[in-house]
C-alpha cells in the first residue's frame, strides 16, 4: 500500500480524512484509484489534457515528481505521497 | 473552528483567481476546484469615497495610511509602525549606471526587523488575530523568518519559524533573539516549503504564506503605494523588483493599478523589471526565452533570500511583465556583490543580497537599453545588509592596523594617497 497525505484542499471532497492508502504502481495511477473513490479528484488535480495542474505539486518520498518522472514516476508499497497546493510560501 | 470577525472592513471575500469561485474571508489560500491562489476581494466604491489623497496625508507616516486598500477587518493590532520607508533620490548612482534619473526606494530601513517583509507580516499577523489564532507561523528564507518572530514577540503571539539549515548567522540570530521557535530543515528552501503546507494541514495555526497567505501576500502593496505617494503622486515610468516566488512584483503592479483606478494618480504608462540570481532564475529563464510557465530549479546562490526554485507566483510574475512591456534579467554571484558595492559607494545604503541582484539587473537593463538612458526609475531594495555579511567577508578589503602614530599615519598615507599629504 501506498500512504497519501491529503491537503485540507480536498478533505471534503475525500470524506474528511487526511491520509489514505491505496494500492497503485504509478503517480498517474493513484491519480486514478483515488478518482475512482472520490469522484472528482482528477478534475481537481489535472487539466482537461489530464496533465497535473501547475497549482498542484505531488511529492514521492519529499521528492518533486517534477524532478522524477512526473505522472510515470513509480511506486512501491511503503512510499509516502503527499498532494500539496503549489500557491504558498515566498 | 476559526472564529470570524462580525464586520469585514472593506474586504467582500476571498476568490480564486483562476475560476472566480469565492469563499468567506477565513484562513484558507486556495481554491478546492483547481486549486488557484485566492485573493481578496474588495469593495472599491467604498473605498472611493473613503480614501483620498487628503485623508492618506492626514494620516501617520506608516503603511496603514493606506489601510483601506489592506485586507484586515478592524484597526491593525500588530505592526502599526511599519512602513513609510525612504525613497532616496540616488544621482550618484544614476550617472554610474548611465540614467537619468533614478530613486531607491529603501526597504533596508524598514521597522522592526530591516526588510521588506514587516509590511507583510504586519498585515498577516493583524489578521491573524482577528480570526482568532494565538500560534503564528511561516516558511522563510530568513527575512520573514525575522519579521514573524519579532512581530509574534511584540504581540504575544507563539511563533515558530522554519527556515533552511544553512542560513547566514545573522538571519538566524535575528530570529532566535526574539524567543521563536527556529527550526532549522536539512534541505533547501522548496523542501521547507512543502514540509509548511504539511504541517499546516494537521495544526491550526496561522501560517502567514500558507494558509494566511490571501492577506499576507497584498501587504507588499504598501511598498507600491508609498512610492506613487513619495514621487509626488504618480506612478514611475520603470520599477526593478526582485523576485524569489515573485509575489512582490505582482503586488507592486497591482498598488499602482489600484492607485489609478481610485484616480488617486494619474495613469500613465509603466513597466515593472524582475531580477533575480543567475543560480536561481526559474522566472528570468522563462522570460528570457519567452515562456508563459518557468522550470523549477535547485538553487545555488549567494542570494539565499531569492532562493526559490519552485517560486509560487512564478506564472503571475512572468505575466506582469509581458503585460507592462518590462523585462528580467539575473546577475552572477560576483555581479551581486558589486551591485552591493555599487549602491553602498553611491548612496551609502547597504543592502543584502536581494539588493546587489537588484542593482545588478538595472544595470544590465539600462545597459541593454531596456530601461532607456533617458528614463525615471525606481529600485526596490527590500533587506538590509547587515543580515548576510557572510556573503561579502573577504570581498570589500581589509582595515589597515597601524600603531597610535602620527608617523605610522603618515607613512601609510603617502602609501596610499600621496596627493593628500601636505608638502
Amino acid at each position: 500500500m501506498v500512504r497519501i497525505l491529503i491537503p485540507p484542499t480536498l478533505r471534503r471532497l475525500c470524506g474528511g480524512e487526511d491520509t489514505l492508502q491505496l494500492r497503485a504502481r504509478s503517480v498517474g495511477e493513484l491519480i486514478g484509484q483515488l478518482h475512482t473513490r472520490y469522484h472528482g479528484v482528477r478534475d481537481r488535480l489535472c487539466d482537461d489534457q489530464g496533465r497535473i495542474r501547475g497549482s498542484v505539486l505531488v511529492y514521492v518520498n519529499d521528492e518533486d515528481i517534477r524532478f522524477l518522472q512526473s505522472q510515470g514516476t513509480p511506486l512501491k508499497p511503503g512510499d509516502e505521497v503527499s498532494i500539496i497546493p503549489a500557491y504558498a510560501g515566498g | 473552528m476559526f472564529v470570524m470577525s462580525n464586520s469585514n472592513g472593506f474586504m467582500k471575500a476571498l476568490k480564486c483567481r483562476e475560476c472566480g469561485h469565492e469563499y468567506p474571508l477565513a484562513a484558507t489560500h486556495v481554491c478546492e476546484f483547481d486549486f488557484g491562489p485566492l485573493e481578496v476581494a474588495y469593495d472599491y466604491e467604498r473605498i472611493a469615497k473613503s480614501l483620498t489623497r487628503d485623508v492618506i496625508c492626514s494620516r501617520p507616516q506608516t503603511m496603514w495610511r493606506y489601510r483601506e486598500l489592506l485586507p484586515i477587518a478592524g484597526e491593525p493590532t500588530v505592526g502599526r509602525q511599519v512602513g513609510y520607508t525612504p525613497l532616496v533620490r540616488a544621482d550618484r548612482l544614476a550617472k554610474r549606471l548611465g540614467i537619468r534619473e533614478l530613486w531607491i526606494k529603501n526597504d533596508a530601513v524598514n521597522y522592526p526587523t530591516l526588510s521588506f517583509k514587516d509590511r507583510v507580516v504586519s498585515v498577516a499577523l493583524s489578521r491573524s488575530v482577528e480570526l482568532g489564532f494565538r500560534t503564528v507561523a511561516c516558511a522563510s528564507t530568513g527575512n520573514l523568518a525575522n519579521s514573524v518572530a519579532a512581530n509574534a514577540a511584540a504581540a504575544g503571539l507563539q511563533c515558530f519559524v522554519f527556515i533552511p539549515h544553512d542560513l547566514e548567522q545573522g538571519k538566524v540570530l535575528n530570529s532566535l533573539i526574539y524567543g521563536a521557535s527556529v527550526i532549522g530543515i536539512r534541505g533547501h528552501y522548496d523542501e521547507v516549503n512543502r514540509l509548511c503546507a504539511e504541517i499546516a494541514g494537521k495544526y491550526p495555526w496561522a501560517f502567514v504564506n500558507v494558509n494566511m497567505r490571501p492577506y499576507y501576500a497584498e501587504g507588499s502593496k504598501s511598498m507600491g503605494f508609498e512610492i506613487q505617494e513619495q514621487l509626488g503622486w504618480r506612478i514611475p515610468e520603470h520599477t526593478v523588483v526582485c523576485m524569489a516566488s515573485g509575489s512582490l512584483l505582482t503586488k507592486i503592479h497591482k498598488s499602482y493599478q489600484e492607485f489609478s483606478k481610485l484616480g488617486l494618480v494619474p495613469e500613465t504608462p509603466w513597466k515593472i523589471h524582475g531580477a533575480q540570481a543567475t543560480g536561481c532564475n526559474p522566472i528570468t529563464q522563462a522570460q528570457k526565452a519567452g515562456l508563459d510557465f518557468f522550470k523549477p530549479q535547485r538553487p545555488n546562490t549567494i542570494a539565499k533570500s531569492l532562493a526559490i526554485g519552485t517560486p509560487a507566483d512564478g506564472f503571475y510574475a512572468l505575466r506582469v511583465m509581458k503585460e507592462t512591456g518590462g523585462s528580467g534579467d539575473d546577475v552572477t554571484d560576483d555581479e551581486i556583490r558589486e551591485g552591493i558595492r555599487l549602491l553602498a559607494e553611491c548612496e551609502g545604503i547597504f543592502a543584502e543580497t536581494a539588493g546587489g541582484v537588484t542593482v545588478g539587473v538595472a544595470k544590465k537593463l539600462i545597459a541593454a537599453g531596456k530601461i532607456p538612458s533617458g528614463s525615471s526609475a525606481v529600485l526596490c531594495i527590500t533587506g538590509n545588509g547587515l543580515k548576510t555579511l557572510d556573503a561579502v567577508v573577504g570581498h570589500v578589503g581589509e582595515p589597515r592596523d597601524i600603531k597610535p602614530s602620527l608617523r605610522e599615519f603618515e607613512a601609510l598615507l603617502a602609501r596610499e594617497n600621496p596627493k593628500l599629504v601636505p608638502a
